[in-house]
């Protein structure tokens, strides 16, 4: 595929901004409190498929929260850390990921028109703009990673 | 989102900068939900404390500093009003009375103290525990609350019958000073109704088969509403907090029904409504072998350095339990015993003289926190024993150490000889 050719899909937005950076993909959900290392942003749960690998500055995609009801003072205390993600994309709502993504303060959006777990890979670049509610996604070049 | 009259007022400021925070945070939570508009709250639960090490640098400058950016989500110091309706504050990281056994610094202590007292006097009800219906707050069917702690909140909806979703830090602070939360989700009836048939074919009785179905269920329907048939045995409220913690750790499960059991599901058909079940999910042999092999699977020595009890915090009776299990006994000098209940219960324990008991056997009765909230664990700890599926899930991650999961007798056996035989036929 073409380096320049860009996905565009359309969404909800839940917390407003615009902001771009490179998709880090996981089709599992997220712990917050015991999932993840907030100074770090890393994933720290033992069976997750992202273990070891952090989202700070990357545009995390995601099926949505799960776990401890600490979710969304962990994702704060990696904002306070500087570890956050520049935004999120994710399909299910729950209370945790909306509060989680409200207090996280970057750029968040769900109820997309084409699933984003199936549209957007790891390493793809990925433009959120909540405010509007666009997704503007380039793919990553065959064998760039 | 819609706001009515007194709301829009608390919006605008009319009530002080501080529940205009709040007002604002539940706006921007809502808006993200997508809920049309609030609802009114008198029974919120939620956490307040300062001990942790990522609080030091806001607590040094005041517990209103801690109170507008973590409970509120607010640049902008504000002075903490009081409670408007029912506060109550649940587990959190550190037991003040029992420093000296976990090696917390006194520094985080005398912050967490001046947290409680803090708070304490603005009406936050210093319960210190994961399960603050076995100290008193009960509410009853139908009630809407704003509750946090996943074990608390599916207790709260599955066994209780009152309403609430898993709130955060930063809505129940907002809830706390302003009685309201987003009318979403669980405060919806229809909302309430069962997803998924569980077709139980092993006999469930026990705490540990409580565990292992609990782990189990939430993995297989991660945040959906199991339906739970075939449990011969009307489980107790012990055995539903440990089901409870279970789903709730290894998916996200905060509403269930037993058909008999539970309150708003008198039959399987009531369990479901109108709604037929998404899907039926076995839980036989294979499923229960499963379960333990998964919270098992980060254990490999049998040498046992911890054994922890109490997540959830333990009953008077499960205390009573473990005391008569060490009652004239010794723990293995290389082990470890540490057993967790409410700061109330604990009161009780000790008036019982069950603490005597527990510490007379080398053990420590403790409150207020757990290992993987308050991340401690005596010195030099690789390998755990514990009855609590929740806790064995996450401690490998949190504390990077082997867990081992069984019965209360495994580890009760495991915390005397110091190492480590369960397993199950």
């Amino acid at each position: 595929m073409d380096a320049s050719t860009k996905i565009v899909i359309h969404g909800r937005k839940v917390v407003g901004g615009v902001a771009e950076g490179e998709a880090m993909v996981t089709h599992e959900t997220i712990s917050g409190w015991g999932g993840i290392d907030a100074n770090s942003g890393t994933i720290i749960e033992r069976r997750h498929e992202l273990v070891g690998q952090s989202f700070k500055d990357k545009v995390l995609v995601f099926p949505g929260a799960k776990g401890s009801s600490g979710y969304s003072h962990f994702f704060h205390l990696a904002r306070v850390a500087g570890a956050a993600p520049k935004a999120q994309l994710f399909n299910k709502m729950t209370t945790k990921i909306a509060l989680g993504a409200v207090v996280t303060r970057v750029p968040a959006m769900t109820d997309f028109d084409r699933d984003p777990l199936e549209v957007i890979e790891t390493g793809d670049w990925v433009k959120v703009d909540a405010d509007k509610g666009i997704v503007e996604v380039t793919k990553r070049a065959p064998g760039n990673s | 989102m819609k706001l009515n009259d007194a709301e829009k007022a608390m919006f605008d400021g009319e009530q002080g900068r501080a529940k205009q925070k709040a007002m604002d945070l539940l706006v921007r939570y809502g808006e993200a939900l997508g809920a049309e508009r609030l609802v009114d709250v008198k029974n919120v639960a939620g956490t307040w404390n300062a001990g942790s090490p990522a609080m030091k640098p806001f607590a040094e400058k005041g517990m209103d500093t801690v109170f507008s950016k973590f409970n509120l989500d607010s640049d902008e110091v504000v002075e903490t009003p009081q409670a408007e309706v029912y506060t109550c504050q649940l587990i959190h990281g550190i037991d003040t009375q029992n420093a000296h056994v976990t090696g917390v610094a006194q520094e985080a202590v005398e912050r967490q103290k001046q947290a409680e007292s803090y708070f304490g006097k603005r009406g936050v009800a210093m319960f210190n525990t994961c399960t603050p219906y076995q100290v008193g707050n009960v509410p009853v069917r139908g009630e809407h609350c704003a509750w946090m702690e996943s074990s608390a909140v599916v207790y709260c909806n599955g066994v209780l019958g009152a309403r609430t979703n898993t709130e955060g830090r930063e809505s129940t602070g907002a809830a706390s000073i302003t009685g309201k939360i987003p009318y979403w989700g669980f405060h919806i009836e229809e909302n309430r109704l069962g997803t998924h048939l569980v077709e139980i074919e092993v006999d469930v009785d026990d705490m540990m088969e409580w565990g292992l179905l609990g782990y189990s269920v939430g993995e297989a329907v991660e945040e959906d509403i199991p339906v739970l048939q075939g449990i011969k045995r009307t489980p107790s409220m012990i055995k539903l907090k440990h089901f409870g913690a279970a789903a709730a750790s290894s998916g996200g499960v905060e509403m269930y029904h037993i058909p008999g059991t539970t309150p708003e599901a008198p039959t399987l058909q009531a369990a479901f409504g109108s709604k037929k079940p998404r899907s039926s999910i076995k839980y036989g042999k294979a499923e229960r072998k499963l379960a333990y092999e998964n919270l098992n699977s980060s254990a490999k020595s049998s040498d046992v350095d911890f054994v922890m009890l109490g997540c959830p915090h333990n009953s008077i009776e499960q205390v009573w339990l473990a005391a008569k299990m060490l009652d004239g006994k010794k723990l293995s000098p290389n082990t470890q015993l540490w057993i967790f209940t409410p700061r109330a219960l604990r009161d009780t324990a000790e008036l019982n003289g069950y603490g005597k008991m527990i510490r007379d056997a080398g053990a420590h009765l403790m409150s207020d926190t757990c290992p993987a909230i308050g991340r401690v664990m005596p010195k030099g700890t690789t390998v755990v024993a514990t009855d609590s599926a929740k806790q064995a899930h996450y401690l490998p991650a949190i504390m990077k150490c082997q867990t081992w999961f069984g019965s209360v007798e495994d580890c009760v056996n495991a915390a005397l000889t110091g190492k480590w035989r369960g397993s199950i036929s």
